[in-house]
């Protein structure tokens, strides 16, 4: 694999996991569980589809095809989405959508805190920007992960199932992909074992505060970084490409 | 001080066009109505986002989508906005919110119409919000203080609004025949409920008088109405697309268009409760709440817990 | 419908820029004043508008009452020696 087509791998993968953690979350808009919460879960899902953007778009530029981030995102099948399966698993209870949000936000500000000095100047703006908004993720997800982990003893049992759920999904995080290894050797991404690392020791801080148990390290799915999903994306993305498959190539 | 005087004292604030601030002393049947007035709008907005948010999922572009997020976010925030201002008049939004789920309160009809295309969308915010920020521009002008702060603050930020929804439908008539054809389906579907957004007619609103008395209301229905109707008709014919009212004309003599009869007996009808999608609506909102219960309390029993650490 | 009692209510106060007061913008519900803080965040500075935050629970606020009006008010009605145009300066003198 050459250094471009790692390079366009990479930014695919990352605009994939923001745009569908994004569009998980947009499903909230209008059915959250207060007011107040529906306003911060809209913003966090704006700040990812946002991010989405940024990555497609340079996808689109390293591949030099003509690809625009709208090419990228509504023509291509669920086999071709190279997000991590974490995030494309529904929505489920609140529990549920902190619960995932979290691990991935832990996992998505360390990768982005590395990526800022990147020696591939895109990558690294990207990240820039986007250290800032995930900090402020993670920080709304650790503290509902805690409000429910330290509330009642049904949000309690709650928070515990999401995450005995999840953290099968936790593993493909960490496990680099071919372009990721190409990149990581030249000095382009960062080493996930690194990232790893960080990961767990929020996840382990967040968790002592909210009385919830690290769940056990078992079989571990993947998958979703060589484009083999769960059956959750399959319906997500007939949805959200509805439109540019009925009517092709037309402007909106 | 006698109540007369007090009333009186209370008309000569709102006559010399002074604010009425929440501790001030006003009649009941003012806190009641703006009460009413006030959580409707505010249940407008909550459930106005669902027609909207029906296709956030489905935006046909990333731009789109993340522009229809950012705008049903803000009709939360709209709603948010009124809550507190009508909470300030003693009633929790709790109470406010139950009314709503009871089915006993109302709020505007208009929601209960289904989102049926992506010109919908379009036509929503170009319409919808349209005839809604005639009604806000006027309420800055409310009497009651926080009703108008509460205004200006969502009219500076619905101004792009009804843009984004003109927006889309300018797209879709310079496309293809069958995107035109889409927008012009939707305008033939959402004219006149926007025109039934305005109210019932001058002569058959029960509470208008007494509104415009105490300035909570500054123009009457068929007022607003109209200048809807006059602005909304270059614009109509800038995308090329048909009002669809046969009468539609423009009357030299008044320097208005005249028009045609709205179906008053719909209009009515959908207020009962029978129009295409207020069981639905309804429904989505009782499901959000109960289901958010536990969240809440969870929150609740969080800040407790932390209140009596901090003490102990 | 429910007992459930609603999160309490906070008001909000927004500096917009800095060295600017902070100015009242309206009011939230939160559990408590951490998530006060940060739903003033999302609701009240979506287009830019802040700088810092503060949330004050609403319970926590103790108004004048508008009775009161005339004897906390009008008095520092015929204080006009308190501003500087009651003193006129003679021509000529300058920076005062």
């Amino acid at each position: 694999m050459t250094n471009k087509e790692a390079l366009f791998r990479y930014a695919v993968r990352m605009g994939d996991n923001s745009l569908v953690l994004g569009h998980r979350l947009s499903e909230w808009c209008g059915h959250g569980p207060q007011l107040e919460e529906d306003i911060a879960q809209a913003n966090i899902a704006l700040d990812l589809i946002g991010q989405a953007r940024n990555y497609l778009t340079y996808a689109g530029e390293v591949e030099g095809k003509g690809r625009s981030e709208d090419d990228l995102a509504y023509l291509r099948t669920d086999r071709e989405y190279l997000n991590v399966q974490l995030v494309e698993l529904h929505k489920g209870d609140y529990a549920y959508t902190i619960a995932r949000s979290f691990l991935f936000d832990a996992f998505h500000l360390a990768l982005q805190q590395a990526l800022t000095t990147s020696t591939d100047e895109r990558l690294s703006a990207i990240a820039e920007k986007a250290v800032k908004e995930v900090t402020y993720h993670l920080r709304h997800s650790s503290e509902w992960l805690i409000r429910f982990g330290d509330g009642t003893d049904e949000s309690h049992e709650r928070a515990q199932n999401a995450l005995d759920d999840l953290w099968r999904y936790t593993g493909e995080l960490f496990v680099p992909d071919e372009a990721e290894e190409v990149l990581a050797k030249a000095g382009v991404v960062p080493d996930l074992a690194d990232i790893r690392a960080e990961w767990s020791a929020t996840v382990d801080r967040v968790l002592k505060e909210a009385t919830l148990k690290r769940p056990e390290d078992g079989w571990m799915a993947r998958g979703g970084k060589k484009g083999i999903h769960t059956e959750h994306l399959g319906p997500m993305l007939a949805e959200m490409q509805t439109l540019q498959r009925t009517y092709p190539g037309v402007e909106w | 001080m006698s109540e007369n005087k007090e009333e009186a004292l209370f008309q000569a604030k709102v006559d010399a066009e002074q604010k009425i601030e929440p501790k001030d002393w006003m009649p009941d049947a003012y806190r009641k109505t703006l009460v009413r007035q006030i959580s409707q709008h505010a249940h407008s907005e909550i459930v106005g986002m669902l027609p909207e948010g029906n296709w956030i999922t489905r935006a046909p572009s990333l731009r789109r989508k993340t522009i229809l997020l950012a705008k049903v976010q803000d009709e939360a925030g709209h709603g948010l906005y009124l809550y507190s201002a009508a909470e300030t008049l003693g009633t929790g939004r709790d109470e406010m919110v139950d009314q709503l789920l009871s089915g006993k309160a109302k709020y505007s009809s208009i929601f209960n119409y289904p989102t049926l295309t992506w010109a919908d969308i379009g036509a929503v915010g170009w319409l919808v919000d349209g005839a809604a920020i005639m009604n806000q521009v006027m309420l800055c002008r409310t009497s009651y203080g926080p009703y108008a702060r509460a205004m200006v603050r969502i009219c500076k930020e619905e101004s792009f609004h009804q843009r984004q929804g003109y927006d889309i439908l300018v797209t879709l008539c310079k496309g293809t025949p069958e995107q035109k054809a889409m927008a012009q389906d939707a305008l033939d579907r959402w004219w006149w409920p926007s025109l039934m957004m305005f109210g019932p007619s001058d002569k058959d609103s029960p509470h208008s008088a007494q509104s415009m008395k105490w300035k909570i209301k500054r123009q009457s229905n068929d007022e607003l109405r109209q200048t809807f109707i006059d602005r909304t008709v270059s614009q109509a014919e800038f995308l090329g697309l048909k009002i669809p009212d046969d009468k539609l004309k423009w009357n030299e003599e008044t320097q208005h268009y005249d028009w045609g009869e709205i179906d008053w007996a719909e209009f009515f009808d959908v207020i009962k409760g029978n129009g295409p999608c207020n069981k639905e609506r309804l429904t989505a909102r009782q499901k959000a709440h109960a289901d958010g219960a536990w969240v809440r309390e969870a929150a609740m029993a969080h800040a407790e817990k932390k209140m009596k650490q901090k003490a102990a | 419908m429910s007992n459930e009692k609603d999160w309490p209510l906070w008001e909000i106060f927004i500096q917009s820029k800095r060295g600017l007061d902070h100015k009242h913008v309206g009011s939230l519900h939160a559990a408590d004043a951490q998530m006060a803080v940060e739903n003033a965040r999302d609701v009240y500075t979506r287009r830019n508008e802040g700088n810092s935050i503060w949330a004050v629970l609403a319970e926590h606020i103790h108004a004048s009452k508008p009775e009161d009006q005339e004897a906390f008010f009008d008095p520092a009605d015929d204080k006009v020696y308190r501003h500087p145009t009651f003193y006129p300066m003679p021509e000529g003198v300058k920076y005062i």
